[in-house]
């Protein structure tokens, strides 16, 4: 093939952004990645394998689920992709497939509305994905100490609690880079760490 | 900017009918897996009525040269991921495009780590 790249095997990577409704996530893909976020579809429907929500919703057949996404080229031969969960957690179907493989995952906080991350933490301490916490901080504002959000959310003292401003490149850039640190130190301790 | 779309947008008229009824895929391919149209993908989408679809000579341009994921081109040919899924594996198995699997994370190996380095630098570049 004439354009396979020089270095390695080309592959790709992902990093999910998970968070309520309306916390930022896409301004934050956006203000990083390379691409305009895009949006794809996922059709659920009643023949769907391993979905049984449908059955709670009488006469429902198919519902579409939205999810946005960015790009950023790391190399010629290796992408990495970020992808924003479903604004609605009810879309369990769709998570399941979000963090397979992923790298780990940012959720984002709107100190104002707590409790909207609650479900994405949950889930990502249930599938063991490593995950940190950025406190998007609306208009340069922070109502409340990183300290105070580790405290409301009884995260694990491990767990990463940063703030960011969503919209500024230079801030997103950051808290990718202290996730992806995170990750590779959880992974350093379990590798020297007697099996 | 992409307004977050919390709404279910309702179904689509007939998602499917592009893959002619088909929904499950000849292979499973990741959402972030990468598409590359391959020198055999060039040249059956160059000749002239080889009866392959519209919706397969737009992935065979799209991917000409340029890594493409499966999130991509469904995002860009507006087609559910389930459709876009059927018919790329049809590519592939047709050897019109190479796919290129994602790297796992899920499990603690070195190729993991040494990826995840490379993907941390990479971002202290930007």
């Amino acid at each position: 093939m004439v354009h396979r790249p020089t270095t390695g095997r080309v592959t790709s990577a992902k990093i999910v952004i998970a968070g309520g409704f309306g916390v930022g996530k896409t301004t934050l893909v956006g203000s990083v990645s390379e691409i305009t976020p895009l949006t794809t579809e996922a059709i659920m429907t009643s023949a769907g394998e391993g979905v049984d929500d449908t059955r709670q919703v009488p006469g429902k057949v198919t519902t579409t689920v939205a999810m946005d996404f960015g790009r950023i080229s790391i190399d010629r031969d290796l992408i990495l992709y970020l992808f924003g969960t479903p604004g609605q957690t009810r879309f369990w179907f769709m998570w399941d497939e979000l963090v397979r493989g992923a790298i780990g995952a940012v959720v984002m906080v709107d100190t104002r509305r707590l409790a909207d991350c609650f479900a994405a933490i949950d889930f990502f301490e249930h599938r063991r994905l490593p995950y940190l916490v950025a406190i998007n901080c609306f208009d340069g504002m922070q109502y409340h100490s990183a300290q105070d959000v580790r405290d409301a959310l009884a995260v694990s003292p491990d767990v990463p609690v940063v703030s960011c401003d969503a919209r500024s490149r230079e801030s997103t850039k950051q808290v990718l880079i202290s996730l992806v640190e995170y990750v590779l130190t959880m992974r350093r301790q379990r590798a020297g760490a007697p099996a | 900017m992409v307004a977050e779309r919390d709404e279910p947008t309702g179904a689509l008229v007939r998602p499917y009918a592009v893959t002619r009824g088909r929904t499950r895929p000849k292979l499973d391919i990741a959402l972030e897996a990468l598409v590359e149209t391959t020198v055999r993908g060039r040249s059956v989408v160059a000749r002239d009525g080889t009866g392959q679809g519209r919706e397969q000579q737009y992935i065979a341009a799209l991917c000409d040269g340029r890594l493409q994921s499966l999130a991509e081109i469904a995002a860009r040919m507006q087609l559910p991921l389930g459709v876009a899924r059927v018919l790329i594996a049809d590519m592939a198995s047709d050897g019109m495009v190479a796919i290129y699997e994602p790297t796992s994370f899920d499990s603690n190996d070195s190729v993991g780590t040494e990826l995840l380095e490379r993907v941390l630098s990479g971002l202290r570049r930007l």
